[in-house]
């Protein structure tokens, strides 16, 4: 008989040999479904995750895409861990991405055409408060009415979208677009734009915020009261009690971070590699980023790595895609794959299995 | 004797990781005996009672049962071959009602009618009664351990085994259990008694096995040997009593004026009109069964739930609905009864879990970022001095044994040289050398000029330390009495609760005099 056994202490050996495990054990399994479909299972695994960032031909456009995908997940990815490990679930990211991209851009166009270099971080600005203001409403709710925020939170994301389609065809539509929907391109306005800081890198102000907030939340949790506040409301709410946090506080200040982190992101991907309010510019980022989150087990070095892997799968799988001819579902399936068993594989950090009967001391 | 032995225990020997938890142990029990198995925590009293119910195998050794070699695979194997086991924690739903809850427990079921027939049957015959029908949630401690006695007791056992039943119960209740065993024995079953309440052993057991380090170390009779001889077998020292010395009362540091409170969680208790106060060098004990509103209690006194300002009053200034970490910085500290999820977070580190009550009195904070060499100094400092045994103050708290971790949460407030420190069962699952630390360093405190309020189930432990003595019954505080002088017929009815009501709602009429 197999059992678990719970660990008395986490074992740091398997925090780190899961994932690598996971990854290898990702391979083998999705090597014999690409096989099965009658694809070479070496070359399919070499154009996931080799080809994209060392292949002479494709790496030129793959390597920047990479940080370009990885950075809004990583910003997103990081605000939600704080309030994931405080046990506060914020589900609405995306939405909270959407009117971030939405009020920062909206400011951007109201002093169209000026050029004037402190639009750019007034934009950051907006965009941080448009996502702080979308999350505050699942948290005074929480906290006043003691509603459930994973509901608010996601049901809130429905509602920006018909918000962004009435910007985009509304009112932050291109006068000069001829009637098409979608606003003027902020990435093309100096001013307005995001540009790629280093060139060829993909590195814009987005992934820069991204890496700072990597720094910004280590430090948070292993030296700042608050960090410490979180990761004791998350693990023991009664002992959080007694040390006397102060519940609905932590409710607004983690909902607050992650809804402006996630607005900014929106407002970075708005005005560069989206380049503009379109009624579907949002893809999806806010909710990968929950995702990114967990695969990055909550801690802000291991969010930057899942991130990073996570836009790897991405591009690699649209490379095999083009390449191979590997149907798209197989390619999600894959990637399906890698979360399962990075998930799974997890629970050999804490639990060590047993053969036989219990004999616990 | 003559008689052949129930069970036989031949040279059991079981190791764990790092320790022998028992030790080449042997001794025997013939049918119809009651006998004692006493020991400090980590004696190997639970080990070798877990082999003996199936839960564990043992390295080497053998056991026989009835004359027949006995290897019990796991629990339902010893329930087959007679051997039922009363646990110290209840295993019971709290919303279900009596018969379920036995039904839940029983291999072999009968019809649900004929169970509750079965149930008043078995009730009647060894003095417990019990209602089938009652909610568990709706009992009380003694009430909810009848109902796992009368699960045993269904299933006829040759052996029955008690892990430290009357740790839960009043001196009366006690009494009752006594009782009940006493027929029990009667009827012809071996009882296994493990306690470490010395009185209770002296009162009930035919023989006791002591076991120090995981071996035997003294077989007796402990009806003829003193209480502080066996002590001494368990520990191997000398154990001296806590040392007390008069002292002048000081002013009223901690005043709680009509405090009433409705449960935060369901099955809670309400705090009813409770009113004490305590002066500088005083202890106050509040005795009674857990879940009569001690946890209620220390929860509106350290802060965690929210009462008027006025009701609880600090050296005269109302801070009842001042935030916790406001009321340590003026020194009032708490130490709650449980340990894991309560007064530590179980999967933080030891040094971690100093900054979770010591931030404020002990300066681990400065501008929002927190003093990380500081506070694993003063974890360092609590380890030392309260001699918490554990590899450093890296380590999780869940890792530590029950006591170790009991003697860490203490010492974290007491070093913090609180002016008023509330304790909630401070020694409960100690050993009884660390126990007596921690009543020593409790009385030490108080000789230094602080105010103490402890609250425990023990009473032995109230009389020894404290000042003045009141009792907690569903919600109610009976008045606060000077120690001297109480008996413990007038203990056993305060916390029985006939001198609390007269406390009760104005205008409300008795229903008997």
């Amino acid at each position: 008989m197999l059992r678990l056994e719970k660990r008395p202490a986490p074992a740091r050996g398997w925090i780190i040999g899961a994932p690598i495990l996971a990854v290898l054990l990702t391979m083998v399994a999705g090597g014999l479904m690409f096989a099965l479909l009658g694809k070479d299972p070496a070359e399919s695994i070499r154009v996931i995750f080799w080809d994209p960032l060392f292949d002479d031909r494709f790496a030129g456009f793959s390597r920047p895409q990479l940080l370009v995908k990885a950075g809004p997940l990583i910003l997103i990815a990081i605000g939600l861990s704080l309030g994931f490990r405080a046990g506060i679930w914020n589900i609405g990211a995306e939405g909270q991405y959407i009117i971030g991209a939405i009020c920062g851009a909206g400011f951007g166009l109201a002093f169209f055409p000026s050029e004037n270099p402190l639009i750019f971080p007034g934009m950051i600005i907006a965009g941080a408060l448009g996502g702080w203001a979308w999350a505050m409403i699942p948290a005074i709710l929480r906290t006043r009415f003691r509603t459930n925020e994973i509901l608010v939170s996601l049901l809130l994301v429905y509602v920006a979208e018909a918000i962004l389609a009435t910007a985009a065809t509304g009112f932050l539509r291109n006068p000069d677009g001829a009637g098409f929907p979608g606003s003027r391109n902020l990435a093309r306005h100096p001013g307005t734009d995001n540009p790629e800081i280093f060139a060829g890198t993909g590195v814009h102000w987005g992934v820069m915020t991204a890496f700072i907030a990597v720094i910004a939340a280590c430090v948070l949790l292993n030296r700042h009261i608050l960090g410490y506040q979180i990761k004791l409301a998350g693990q023991a709410p009664r002992a959080a009690r007694f040390a006397g946090v102060n519940a609905a506080r932590l409710i607004i200040l983690c909902l607050g971070i992650s809804g402006a982190v996630a607005g900014m992101a929106g407002l970075f991907e708005v005005a560069g590699p989206a380049g503009q309010i379109s009624i579907d510019f949002n893809s999806g980022y806010g909710f990968t980023a929950i995702i990114v989150a967990f695969l990055g087990r909550l801690h802000p070095v291991g969010i930057l790595l899942a991130g990073l892997l996570m836009a790897l799968t991405f591009i690699g799988g649209e490379l095999a895609q083009l390449m191979l001819g590997v149907p798209a579902p197989a390619i999600q399936a894959f990637q399906g794959m890698l979360l399962f068993f990075l998930l799974a594989l997890d629970v050999l950090s804490n639990y060590q299995v047993r053969i036989g009967y219990r004999t616990a001391a | 004797m003559g008689l052949t032995p129930l069970l036989t225990i031949d040279g059991l020997t079981k190791t764990y990781p790092g320790v022998v938890a028992n030790d080449d142990v042997s001794f025997h029990l013939a049918p119809g005996e009651i006998h004692a198995l006493l020991g400090e925590n980590g004696a190997g009293k639970s080990t070798l009672v877990k082999m003996i119910y199936g839960l564990a195998k043992p390295d080497a050794g053998a056991m026989t049962l009835g004359g027949a070699p006995y290897t019990p695979a796991a629990p339902w194997a010893a329930r087959a071959a007679g051997v039922a086991m009363v646990f110290q924690h209840f295993s019971l739903f709290e919303a279900l009602n009596v018969a379920e809850n036995i039904a839940l427990g029983t291999e072999t079921l009968p019809p649900p009618r004929a169970l509750a027939a079965q149930i008043r049957e078995v009730g009647k015959s060894y003095g417990l009664p019990l209602d089938p029908g009652r909610l568990v949630g709706d009992l009380s401690a003694g009430e909810r351990q009848r109902v796992e006695i009368i699960r045993c007791l269904l299933q006829n056992p040759r052996l029955l085994i008690m892990d430290e039943p009357t740790s839960v119960l009043t001196p009366q209740e006690a009494d009752i259990l006594f009782h009940t065993l006493r027929k029990i024995s009667a009827g012809g079953a071996a009882i296994l008694y493990i306690s470490h309440k010395l009185e209770d052993i002296r009162t009930l057991c035919d023989k006791a096995t002591i076991l120090r380090q995981g071996k035997v170390v003294a077989t007796c009779t402990p009806r003829e040997v003193s209480a502080a001889r066996i002590a001494e077998l368990m520990v191997g020292q000398l154990l001296s009593p806590p040392a007390r010395t008069e002292r002048a009362p000081g002013e009223v540091l901690l005043k709680v004026a009509d405090l009433s409170l409705e449960p935060v969680a369901a099955f809670g208790t309400p705090l009813r009109h409770i009113g004490f106060d305590v002066r500088a060098g005083e202890v106050l004990g509040i005795g009674g069964v857990a879940g009569n509103g001690q946890d209620e209690l220390l929860m509106a006194l350290s802060g965690e739930v929210l009462t008027a300002p006025g009701a609880i009053l600090f050296k005269d200034h109302g801070i009842g609905a001042m935030p916790p970490g406001q009321r340590r910085s003026l020194g009032l500290l708490c130490a709650p009864e449980e340990r894991l999820g309560h007064a530590a977070a179980p999967d933080m580190s030891l040094t971690e879990n100093a900054v979770l009550t010591a931030r404020q009195r002990e300066g681990l904070e400065r501008g929002g970022f927190l003093d990380w060499a500081g506070a694993k100094d003063f974890a360092r400092r609590v380890i030392a001095n309260f001699d918490v045994r554990t590899p450093g103050p890296d380590v999780v708290a869940r890792a530590l044994s029950g006591g170790n971790l009991q003697k860490y949460v203490i010492g974290r407030e007491i070093l913090q040289t609180p002016t008023v420190l509330v304790v909630n069962q401070p020694t409960w699952g100690v050993d009884a050398g660390a126990a007596a630390a921690i009543r020593q360093a409790l009385l030490d405190l108080a000789k230094g000029g602080a105010a103490v309020v402890c609250i425990s189930q023990d009473i032995d432990e109230l009389l020894e330390i404290s000042d003045w003595f009141c009792a907690l019954n569903e919600g109610h505080l009976s008045t606060p009495r000077p120690v001297r002088g109480l008996s413990m017929e007038e203990i056993g009815l305060m916390l029985g609760g006939a001198h609390a009501t007269h406390k009760a709602e104005p205008g409300a009429t008795h229903a008997a005099a």
